[in-house]
């Protein structure tokens, strides 16, 4: 294709993602290098309807020249990545020279937000890609095994849990596992343990969030690997019959080499969701047991004073896991232009 | 159904047992919703015994029969969910041809082009999707109020368009690789241009594609949350914002059987959705919209 | 002309106008952003009944990251937002909202003094409506065990040990303990109960690694031993579902909450029937009550012109006047103008502020540090470690996002 005519074709997706998401992007990574200029803090008295208290408040006068002077705030370098809420270099430091044991200085990293936010954020991809993709693909061998007049409202039950609405789909269930909700009774009874609460235990709500996960995902997986079942060859899979291989070797030698393209495809796009876990963390209250980077970025928005410079920092943080994390499969892609070449 | 896929009685029982499971674990929490949506929040939330929700002791004392439709009513008559619905419908409608119609013409010019450029375009549209939304929306807010820009459809619209973007743009050009060059290639000999060649001979083969591509941003849209709650006004918001408004704040209590009616009215439409378009989704990806 | 770009403010309005007439004629554009209870709907809906004005209103819970950004601009989207004493202060740091003397001068004779919050000698809000934590118990629980209502922590715990022995409930004690925004009000409360200063006086250094804040988390820490083990998930939606089904006895609640509570819907006859309030409770002997004392209140934006400012002043004047308290209004809120009579319900939060509470305080860096707290006294009382170790974690956390900031250096 013409670098001209190439230019008019993509020009309205480019435009619309340079100007809604690239331009961000710089203004997101400039805002992690910088922090707020010096607050001057004065002693004030504020009086109210329940009398009248001493307090700190800013200098409002102060400031404003101080702010004039530098709009984005003072320059900061690479300071807020290193802080005690992000990297956290010193205090690793401290941590690797004074640890007696591995194990105490994992305790130690393990305190430290961005350290336990990353541990729960790598071990919930790790675990719920690949079952989600292993899910996906047993349903949808599953439900080209049902004869045809059933596929349909096989296929709409099967999509239901992509489709509900994620925010209340989750508090549904998250009523639902309550030690005295359907679930949660249900699972008591399972374990013969009338004490059994999933919300009060940490491995517990881990498990729950991977479940969820894996339970909203697997849709996807399953109508994305469904298609591609549907062109497999047949030729080639009598003539496997006729060699005399078993259905499984059916599967292993024939269906799954064709389906491995779509594989990495539901990969790519699973461990970037997955590496931005957020929402279930909210749904089911689990900031106590489990939080991931997405979570963090959340709550330095979300307070009364947002701190700007810290989501972005994480943000950008984020961004770099997720490129660590797709690289095997960027390459593969790479490779695949290069031959189409 | 060809001999060559035919199963014997024991995998035939396995398979079955597991899709059964599996179709119970899928259906079971919206059918529990549905049923509960016609309780009042004592039963459905019921701390005292789940099974409250099934026969619903306090929705007799309350209202006098088992089932009570006061949620339905709360939500559409009382708080106007229709307003938001329509809403909705407007932002789906939108999202969808803007994103399609941009998402087309870019996925058809990457997978046609054989440079370097085009595999680092694809590559940056990637990258770009990993930036979490929330970060993307808090940076919206001061350029949209400053240009007047915050609370309008339109607004949100043009947001979830590009940040559903790069999606869209993998989906079809994988679409697009699978449908030969000699196509178009061959068009373009006789004369036409580049453009022609894709009017006239790849857009009468583009629509499963497009169609299974097109449900996925319809999707998205039609369940957004972040950006829609950040970025509308109160009298333009759309369902999901709405919805969980009637969840209620920390000190107010809210009218949470609103907004479990509200869910299944908003799912109520995807029923339809899917089963008429079921079996585009799947030939459209049986066409090769995501080869990866 | 009226606008009206809320519809749900339609019905509301209809009411009230019917009630009684509004003596309020302004010239300019009013344009309310706030949280959307009840008590703020009411208010907007008769500030927007303000002859003359152009109004609109944006209520929703996302208002505190709305805001800041929706005043910025010059000229300011919102022309007033509708905010608490914690939230006011990000107002203040950004410098979007303007000192009232002047309208209050020219237009707001009438308003009571103790409603004008003033930081510093200037009128920066109007406060319409109070709010606070309190003990909420269950009557006839502890007069089948002979108990009396408990006004301390330490009775609570014993009574809490009476009912449990007595095989009457099993975890009596209810509490908004969801790790987060609650468990750090909770802790905030017990800290100030301990008699405890957050921060070293006039200056952004905290100091809550001492004796104080290890006796409040332990106090919290015993109290969670009698409440449901999922208490680290239990929101204040949560614990009032917990009541209503008759699981717990005695708990810290919203006064906000309490008629919701009392109401015959949601709970059997004997559980809304012998709900009750009284004042805030009280840990060790500091005299000081562990709760907060919250208003909700109004402000007008820096920039804007004059003209809109003072309509906007006029407008949300009339809307927190007494006019608008009528049978239907008067049950939303412990509303702060004359005129207000307080029902049963209320009395929770007219003895806390009685009995000499604190209110939450309006610092610049307040909030940070509830986050920092939020984030990690969920540690503790899982047992995960020591008291020191989490009061350390806070500081820690607080003190890099202080950084950031720029309050400390």
């Amino acid at each position: 294709m013409k670098h001209s005519s190439f230019f008019w074709f993509v020009l309205p997706s480019a435009l619309l993602m340079l100007t809604f998401i690239a331009f961000p992007i710089v203004s997101v990574v400039t805002q992690s290098l910088y922090q707020e200029h010096e607050q001057v803090i004065i002693e004030v008295e504020n009086c109210g309807p329940f009398g009248c208290t001493v307090s700190e408040s800013v200098d409002q006068e102060a400031t404003a020249a101080l702010r004039e002077a530098q709009p984005l705030g003072q320059w900061a370098g690479l300071e807020i990545y290193k802080d005690r809420n992000h990297l956290a270099f010193a205090e690793v430091g401290e941590a690797w020279t004074s640890s007696v044991s591995m194990r105490d200085f994992a305790g130690t990293l393990m305190n430290l937000p961005f350290y336990d936010a990353i541990a729960f954020t790598l071990t919930y991809t790790a675990i719920v890609t690949p079952l989600t993709i292993i899910f996906g693909f047993l349903i949808a061998i599953g439900v080209n095994a049902v004869a045809r007049a059933m596929r349909g409202p096989t296929i709409f039950l099967s999509l239901l849990p992509m489709i509900v609405t994620p925010i209340v789909g989750a508090l549904v269930l998250f009523w639902m596992v309550d030690a005295r909700g359907v679930l949660g009774a249900g699972l008591q009874w399972l374990a013969d343990d009338p004490n059994l609460s999933v919300k009060a235990s940490t491995p517990l709500m881990w498990i729950m969030l991977m479940v969820y996960g894996i339970w909203s995902s697997a849709p996807f997986a399953f109508i994305v690997y469904y298609a591609g079942l549907q062109t497999v060859n047949t030729d080639t899979l009598e003539a496997a019959m006729i060699d005399g291989a078993t259905r499984w070797q059916r599967i292993r030698y024939v269906v799954i080499p064709h389906l491995v393209p779509l594989t990495t495809f539901i990969a790519l796009i699973q461990l970037m969701d997955n590496f931005r876990v957020f929402e279930p963390i909210v749904s089911f209250s689990a900031q106590a047991h489990a939080r991931s980077l997405s979570f963090a970025i959340f709550n330095d928005l979300g307070g009364e004073t947002r701190l700007l410079s810290s989501a972005a920092a994480t943000s950008v943080l984020t961004i770099i896991g997720v490129a660590i994390l797709l690289s095997p499969v960027l390459v593969r892609t790479w490779r695949d232009f290069g031959k189409a070449r | 159904m060809s001999k060559a896929t035919r199963l014997s009685p024991t995998t035939k029982i396995v398979a079955y047992g597991f899709l059964g499971l599996w179709l119970i674990m899928a259906a079971f929490p919206f059918i529990w919703t549905l049923w509960g949506s016609f309780k009042v929040e004592g039963d459905f939330f019921s701390k005292a015994n789940w099974a409250n929700s099934l026969f619903g002791t306090l929705t007799i004392t309350e209202t006098g029969g088992s089932f009570t439709g006061d949620g339905y009513y709360g939500a559409w008559v009382q708080e106007e969910f229709w307003r938001a619905a329509l809403n909705t419908f407007i932002v789906c409608v939108c999202v969808v041809t803007i994103s399609l119609t941009c998402g087309t013409l870019g996925g058809y010019a990457l997978s046609r082009s054989t440079y370097r450029y085009a595999f680092w375009f694809l590559l940056f549209a990637l990258m770009f999707r990993a930036m979490p939304p929330l970060t993307l929306v808090s940076g919206y807010l001061l350029p949209f109020f400053e240009w007047n820009l915050w609370g309008h459809l339109s607004t949100t619209i043009i947001v979830l368009v590009a940040i559903n973007q790069p999606f869209t743009l993998w989906m079809l050009h994988a679409f697009f690789k699978n449908i030969p060059k000699d196509l178009d290639e061959s068009a373009m000999v006789d004369g036409c241009t580049r453009f022609q060649a894709f009017r006239h001979v790849i857009i009468p083969v583009m629509w499963p594609g497009v169609i299974t591509t097109g449900l996925f941003s319809f999707l998205l849209a039609y369940n957004d949350f972040a950006v829609t709650t950040m970025l509308l006004s109160k009298e333009n918001q759309t369902m999901v914002p709405k919805l969980v408004s009637f969840l209620g704040t920390t000190q107010t209590k809210g009218n949470v059987m609103f907004a479990v009616a509200a869910v299944v009215s908003i799912t109520a439409p995807l029923f339809v959705m899917i089963i008429f378009f079921q079996k585009q989704i799947v030939s459209g990806l049986t066409a090769g919209a995501v080869k990866g | 002309m009226k606008i009206w770009k809320n519809a749900m403010l339609g019905t509301a309005v209809a009411a009230l106008t019917a009630t009684g007439a509004y003596a309020c004629e302004a010239d300019g554009r009013v344009s309310i952003i706030g949280n959307e209870f009840p008590a703020i709907q009411t208010v907007a809906a008769a500030a927007g009944a303000c002859e003359g004005v152009d109004f609109s209103a944006n209520l929703t819970a996302d208002h505190q990251t709305l805001n800041v950004a929706g005043m910025t601009g010059n000229p300011a989207e919102y022309t007033t937002a509708i905010v608490a004493n914690s939230s006011i202060v990000a107002l203040i740091n950004e410098d979007v909202i303007r000192p009232l003397d002047d309208l209050v001068a020219q237009y707001g004779q009438d308003i009571p003094q103790q409603q004008l919050i003033t930081v510093d000698g200037k009128v920066m809000a109007v406060a319409f409506m109070a709010n606070a934590q309190h003990l909420v118990y269950r009557a006839d629980v502890l007069e089948q065990l002979g108990l009396d209502v408990p006004t301390s922590y330490e009775e609570v715990l014993a009574a809490a040990e009476a009912i449990r022995a007595a095989g009457v409930m099993e975890y009596p004690v209810g509490g908004s303990y969801a790790a987060g925004w609650n468990l750090a009000q909770e802790f905030t409360n017990m800290y100030i109960g301990t008699g405890g200063e957050f921060f070293t006086p006039g200056t952004a250094e905290v100091s809550i690694n001492n004796a104080q804040g290890v006796e409040a988390l332990e106090m919290m820490k015993a109290l969670t031993a009698y409440m449901n083990p999922d208490y680290l998930t239990h929101d204040s939606n949560a614990t009032s579902a917990e009541w209503e089904a008759g699981n717990v006895a005695l708990m810290n609640m919203w006064g906000s909450r309490t008629g919701v509570l009392m109401d015959d819907e949601g709970s059997a006859p004997e559980v809304y029937e012998n709900t009750a309030v009284s004042g805030p409770l009280t840990v060790g002997d500091s005299g000081t009550p562990a709760t907060t004392l919250w208003w909700d209140g109004w402000t007008v934006a820096k920039n804007v012109s004059d003209a809109d400012a003072a309509a906007t002043f006029q407008a949300m004047a009339a809307g927190v006047s007494s006019d608008i308290l009528n049978d239907e209004t008067m049950s939303q809120a412990v509303w702060l103008m004359n005129g207000f009579e307080a029902a049963p319900v209320n009395e929770g939060v007219l003895a806390s502020v009685a009995a000499g509470s604190r209110p939450y305080p309006m610092r610049p860096f307040q909030g940070l540090l509830h986050t920092a707290l939020g984030d990690n006294i969920a540690d503790f009382l899982q047992g995960n470690e020591s008291a020191e170790q989490t009061l350390a974690d806070v500081e820690a956390a607080y003190t890099a996002a202080a950084t950031e900031k720029g309050f400390l250096q």
